[in-house]
């Protein structure tokens, strides 16, 4: 047996670390958020106020704070849904036994996941270019018109879902991939001797077998799709006509371009609220059997 | 559906698949060698008509890009090393040390996984400013020198060092720093290096927290820097893949080198969480 001080000594620097750098900010946003925290406290502490809900409130009030938390949710809506998919699908034509060249297909599909996303939001920004971009040229030889992918208020908003969806689909693909290979073949070897087609099989085999899998994938792509903000600081700067401000993008607007950092916190506060009740709801719903 | 024809249709899915995924990759790196202005014509050229390193040159020797990779390697090989050693120890210590609250200790920091690392920001923005590390590269790094995830990945490893090889050391004397050193890490070696490419591609890739941190320009990282060119010369389209060519290509490369490794923690993280 070790003695336990053996232990907090192996426990002491990673704990510190969280402690004073993550455990204590997060404490601190919490009161952060109930003053009045601007340029003003910056300079001086003494003109620091305890303003109690008083941000919340104004938060609530304010039409920017609507339409950023309006954006994001979009980008979840819409943005997940579409990836999962994305990831599902890949991981079955890569669990397919008539697929050919898997680890080569894995590793290219894999590939957008480990670039940086500010460097590739650059190449999209120009694939999406409304003159020159190869997209639009596409779209002309097909005979369409061309599109303002992100200087139109409608589209900007798609164009950076398109983005992390290409981005990020990859990920939940390793996921699903080893969801799919742990399911045993002798299920789908008995649904076929009972003549159930391809769909079916897909459909009373492999989603009810891939539920805790697609539970967690959810759970984990929904939060980190909420914080959403180098997509839009890169490809749109929040514009046209603030469609693709998210909530992290006027967090980050309010706190270190305005100054005003107690707004910020709560900002921060709220979003981080929302991720919380979305989470648990969606665990509680996956609880109850619901289909996945 | 005859069978030739389900193979052609899975196969041909998965060519169109890849070909999106690498298409904008590729464009990339050949718009980077493309003269400047060139990519800006009607039809978009695809392959550059007279390949040039100008877009290189130009950005290491005006750019300041030289400087930018070096900070890049540097604070990403810190973070690193840093989470490197406080996960390992931190992540044995909850697999095999005995202590009281441990089970409850590790739910706890479990549960704070739930907790966007953005709601930190402000008040550590502060806090670092209070301390003068505001603007330096050490602002960038301190934050990331341990990580909830990288512990539990360390955790869900251990777990497998037998018991009866601890006890037998313990039995001969030996310190449970030397149990560590000499027994444990040997052992744990799979993880360390699954653990320090995670944590190196991590903070490479890394926007939000060194943009806020680094309020200069002299300490910024490659993707700081991307994004500023980007609002500045954003008409450059050959410069800027060229910076974006800089900025991917080594983690790709190391993705590539240690794949294997890669997706072993990606699915060791995730699949019983």
């Amino acid at each position: 047996m070790n003695s336990p001080r053996t232990a907090w000594l192996f426990l002491a620097p990673a704990l510190l670390v969280l402690g004073v750098f993550f455990v204590l900010p997060v404490i601190a946003a919490l009161a952060l958020s109930l003053t009045d925290y601007d340029l003003y406290a910056l300079a001086n502490i003494h003109n620091l106020r305890f303003v109690g809900l008083h941000n919340y409130w104004l938060l609530l009030q304010r039409p920017l704070f609507w339409s950023a938390l309006g954006n994001t949710f979009y980008f979840v809506a819409v943005g997940v849904p579409l990836s999962i998919s994305a990831s599902l699908g890949t991981a079955l034509l890569l669990n397919s036994p008539l697929a050919r060249m898997k680890p080569f297909y894995r590793t290219v599909l894999f590939a957008p996941v480990v670039t940086t996303a500010v460097a590739v939001a650059v190449i999209w920004r120009y694939l999406f270019n409304t003159k020159y971009g190869l997209v639009n040229y596409g779209l002309a030889e097909l005979g369409l018109h061309p599109v303002d992918w992100l200087g139109d208020p409608h589209w900007a908003m798609p164009t950076i879902i398109a983005f992390a969806v290409w981005k990020n689909f990859g990920y939940n693909m390793i996921i699903f991939l080893a969801g799919l290979q742990a399911i045993p073949p002798e299920l789908y070897e008995a649904a076929r001797i009972d003549g159930a087609t391809a769909p079916r099989q897909f459909w009373h085999i492999t989603l009810p077998m891939l539920k805790p899998t697609m539970v967690m994938v959810i759970v984990l792509t929904v939060a980190g799709y909420f914080q959403l903000f180098a997509e839009p600081y890169v490809m749109t700067e929040g514009g046209p006509l603030q469609s693709t401000v998210s909530v992290l993008y006027l967090m980050y607007e309010d706190g270190f371009k305005w100054w005003n950092l107690g707004v910020a916190s709560a900002v921060a506060f709220l979003l981080f609220g929302i991720i919380f009740v979305i989470t648990m709801l969606l665990l509680r719903l996956s609880r109850r059997g619901a289909p996945a | 559906m005859t069978p030739r024809l389900a193979r052609w249709l899975v196969n041909g899915s998965l060519l169109g698949c890849a070909a999106i995924a690498l298409l904008p990759l590729l464009w990339m790196l050949s718009v980077s060698f493309m003269a400047p202005g060139a990519a800006s014509s009607l039809p978009p050229p695809l392959l550059p008509a007279h390949p040039t390193l100008g877009n290189y040159r130009e950005l290491f020797a005006h750019a300041g890009m030289g400087g930018y990779l070096l900070n890049s390697l540097l604070i990403s090989s810190a973070i690193a090393l840093f989470a490197l050693v406080c996960n390992l120890m931190a992540g044995y210590a909850f697999a095999k040390l005995r202590f009281t609250g441990r089970e409850r200790l590790f739910q706890g920091l479990i549960g704070a996984l739930v907790i966007p690392a953005q709601v930190a920001m402000l008040p550590l923005f502060l806090l670092l400013k209070y301390v003068r590390l505001v603007n330096s590269y050490a602002g960038v790094i301190v934050p990331g020198m341990a990580t909830i995830f990288g512990i539990y990945l360390v955790r869900q490893y251990a777990r497998g060092v037998p018991d009866e090889l601890l006890e037998a050391a313990r039995i001969d004397g030996a310190g449970e720093w030397r149990i560590f050193v000499q027994i444990v890490l040997p052992l744990l070696k799979p993880i360390m290096v699954t653990l320090t490419v995670f944590t190196f591609l991590a903070a490479w890739n890394d926007f939000m927290w060194p943009l806020i941190v680094l309020t200069g320009q002299e300490h910024n990282t490659l993707p700081l820097a991307l994004a500023s060119l980007a609002r500045e010369h954003s008409e450059d389209s050959e410069l800027m893949m060229a910076g974006s060519v800089v900025t991917v290509l080594p983690v790709i490369a190391l993705f590539l080198a240690m794949q294997r490794y890669y997706l072993e923690g990606l699915l060791l993280g995730s699949v019983k969480g």
